[in-house]
């Protein structure tokens, strides 16, 4: 006699791993299907299509037909035409994340480590502005900002803007309309990883003679620096390819690469440009992205 | 009139603690002497940590002082004392190697070569090989010996221990309590522990203080305490005492006569606490020694007859429960030496004691028997 805890009488006992039916097997790919569907359908079919228009021969038009010519160099070309905007969209991007970082990081650890019961409230006045649309708060900065409203009268009288300077059309307008527009996306994720930092770990840290700033740089810093690569991403990656902006606050004059590829697609109708700018950004982006990311060195984001 | 205090001696002066209306710490005073081991034991909620805290500098007194040698240290920021703590929770910088973590507190002074010194730490709390792993990759026994060396390396004046071993198990827990005590007498270190365990306080400890509500009921040596308490609350936190609610009735001869339920007892005026009034007569549980009938209690001992109630036979010893003629349960152990017979359930037997192991408290006069432990966290509805 072994000596064996019973069992449930009749109760088979568990299967091994290896004799389980194939229907478990197939389980997470089943599970997979519908969203990878949609991928392909609606992200892999148009990349394909627009990657092929961007090898177009650039003489054909909308109305006489495009004809695949494999012509790369619509590459070159548009660099040689565009490069100021591309210089200006990674610019603004990054003088607008600098701005998000200085207001948002504190606004986050606020939030996140001294709201106490205002937590939840802070939080949704956060997010509240996302429940209008996108156009309609780029439009009311417009006439915050406008040459006749209060704030540049104010900035006038006070002699921090000459009698003629404006605030609207200047490349500070937009670097302020992508500062606001993208905070929440760098806030949220920022906020999310501060509000798991230990309070706990900066009594130790204080008590091991480190300063209020060491502690920040020391413990802080790197323990929200998953919530700061996220958030720094879902900011930066939209603000270069943003086109609003540009158009409702700023002038051609500073326009970015969003406005060419619009005015490529849209007014000009010049479809194998407007394809070769779209892929150009898209590998700029993820060239910036990936270097970020290697020097961030938070395996954990990705 | 003031009184030499050598240097590094860690004295607080009147300290007190308020939130809101709420007194943690009400005009504490103590003096820990350098390099003792010194143990603050207490309930949850009595002050103790926040005691602990005072003294770290992570609260700030509403009042008094924390005198380290001849200097006030209360109102110095945490980071410019020379006094570093092990966190209850360890603290342990999750983002940092063991070895950056044992190194956090000497590079923030600004110390550049920390190889050998983070190396002999480790070795001191037998964790070598172990710097480059991250604390989650440890176990709580070793998460708590590196939070140990992170705050040792420092060489602190006083190290501050905050129920470091609460998290762990029992067996854990014991062996740790050993190794503790055996690193500071290597370092030399003062040690202030704070504790709700009354083992691992009298185990370590020089000097045990018990704290309740704020304040401090009794404080000096384990034995001293557990022996002679000074107060109801110390009998029945620090062990278990089988205090019976009587009337001193005056010193004669050496002796302090006492009636209680009726019956006379005595206490030598060396282990009273006062003689006249309300008392507490209290014997330890294993003080008790219990026989079938009165004819078989010795000369110049006392006793109490009863029922017995209930008996648990725990292995070393078996505990029993004596109901007393007016309806109080006394505790006894019986040592499981193997000589005497056991008492059966349901019969009647006779509690017998020295008189020199019983002592004499002063009681509230609306105080009546107290015979089970202050349970460190309350259990069920209280009777």
């Amino acid at each position: 006699m072994t000596l064996l805890a019973p069992t449930g009488s009749g109760q088979a006992p568990p299967a091994p791993p290896a004799a389980r039916s194939g229907r478990h097997r197939l389980l997470p790919y089943l599970l997979l299907l519908p969203g990878a569907a949609w991928l392909l359908i609606f992200f892999g079919v148009p990349l394909v299509q627009l990657a092929a228009a961007s090898l177009y021969d650039p003489s054909g038009s909308l109305s006489t037909g495009y004809a695949l010519t494999w012509a790369f160099g619509n590459y070159p070309d548009v660099v040689q035409a565009y490069w100021p905007q591309f210089l200006r969209s990674f610019g603004y991007a990054g003088l607008a994340l600098v701005l998000a970082l200085l207001l948002g990081y504190p606004l986050a650890y606020a939030i996140a480590q001294k709201a106490g019961r205002w937590k939840n409230l802070l939080l949704v006045c956060v997010v509240a502005p996302m429940f209008t649309s996108f156009l309609v708060r780029t439009l009311a900065w417009k006439t915050i900002l406008s040459d006749n409203g209060a704030l540049v009268g104010l900035l006038r009288d006070v002699h921090l803007l000459a009698p003629d300077g404006r605030l609207l059309a200047t490349p500070f307008a937009v670097v302020l309309g992508l500062t606001y527009n993208f905070l929440p996306f760098l806030v949220l994720p920022l906020y999310a990883s501060l509000e798991r930092l230990d309070y706990r770990l900066l009594e130790a840290a204080t008590d091991l003679y480190a300063s209020p700033v060491q502690a920040f740089r020391r413990v802080t810093l790197p323990l929200s620096m998953p919530g700061l690569v996220a958030g720094t991403l879902l900011f930066f990656i939209p603000a270069s390819g943003d086109y609003i902006n540009a158009e409702l606050l700023g002038t051609p004059n500073e326009y970015m690469i969003g406005n060419v590829i619009d005015s490529a697609f849209l007014v000009r109708l010049d479809y194998p440009q407007g394809a070769a700018l779209s892929f150009l950004l898209m590998a700029a982006i993820l060239a910036v992205v990936f270097g970020y990311l290697r020097r961030a060195g938070t395996e954990e984001v990705l | 009139m003031a009184r030499e205090t050598p240097a590094g001696d860690l004295r607080l002066a009147n300290l007190t603690k308020r939130f809101g209306i709420f007194t943690a710490v009400d005009d504490l005073s103590l003096t820990i002497g350098q390099g003792s081991f010194f143990a603050l034991l207490g309930a949850s909620g009595c002050g103790k940590t926040t005691t602990l805290r005072m003294i770290a500098g992570l609260e700030e007194p509403t009042s008094g002082q924390v005198l380290l040698g001849d200097r006030d240290i209360a109102r110095l920021r945490p980071y410019k004392r020379p006094v570093n703590t092990v966190f209850q929770s360890y603290a342990l910088f999750p983002h940092l190697t063991i070895f950056e973590n044992v190194a956090f507190g000497l590079r923030r002074r600004g110390i550049r070569a920390v190889d050998d010194e983070v190396a002999r730490m480790l070795s001191l709390v037998q964790l070598d090989g172990y710097g480059n792993r991250r604390p989650a990759q440890l176990s709580g026994g070793q998460q708590q010996r590196v939070a140990l060396a992170r705050a040792l390396i420092n060489r602190p004046q006083v190290l501050l221990l905050d129920e470091p071993l609460g998290a762990l198990d029992l067996k854990l827990r014991r062996q740790m309590q050993i190794e503790l005590k055996r690193i500071q007498t290597e370092v030399g270190i003062t040690f202030v522990h704070v504790t709700h365990d009354q083992e691992e306080a009298m185990t370590m400890a020089d000097t045990v203080a018990v704290m309740n509500a704020g304040r401090i009921e009794q404080l000096g040596a384990p034995a001293d305490l557990y022996e002679f308490p000074a107060t109801a609350f110390v009998a029945n936190f620090l062990g278990q005492s089988n205090l019976l609610a009587g009337e001193a009735v005056g010193a004669s001869g050496g002796d302090v006569a006492v009636t209680a339920h009726g019956a006379r007892f005595s206490v030598p005026a060396g282990r009273s606490r006062t003689d006249h009034g309300p008392v507490h007569l209290g014997v330890r549980p294993e003080k008790l020694i219990l026989v079938g009938s009165a004819d078989q209690v010795p000369a110049g001992h006392q006793h109490v007859t009863g029922v017995v109630s209930d008996a648990s036979y725990v292995g070393v010893s078996t505990q029993y429960l004596l109901r007393t003629d007016w309806g109080s349960e006394l505790s006894v152990f019986a040592a499981n030496s193997g000589t005497p017979a056991r008492v059966a359930v349901g019969g009647t037997a006779v509690a017998y004691w020295d008189p020199r192991h019983a002592f004499l408290l002063p009681r509230d006069a609306a105080d009546t028997d107290r015979t089970s432990p202050v349970l460190d966290e309350p259990v069920g509805a209280s009777s």
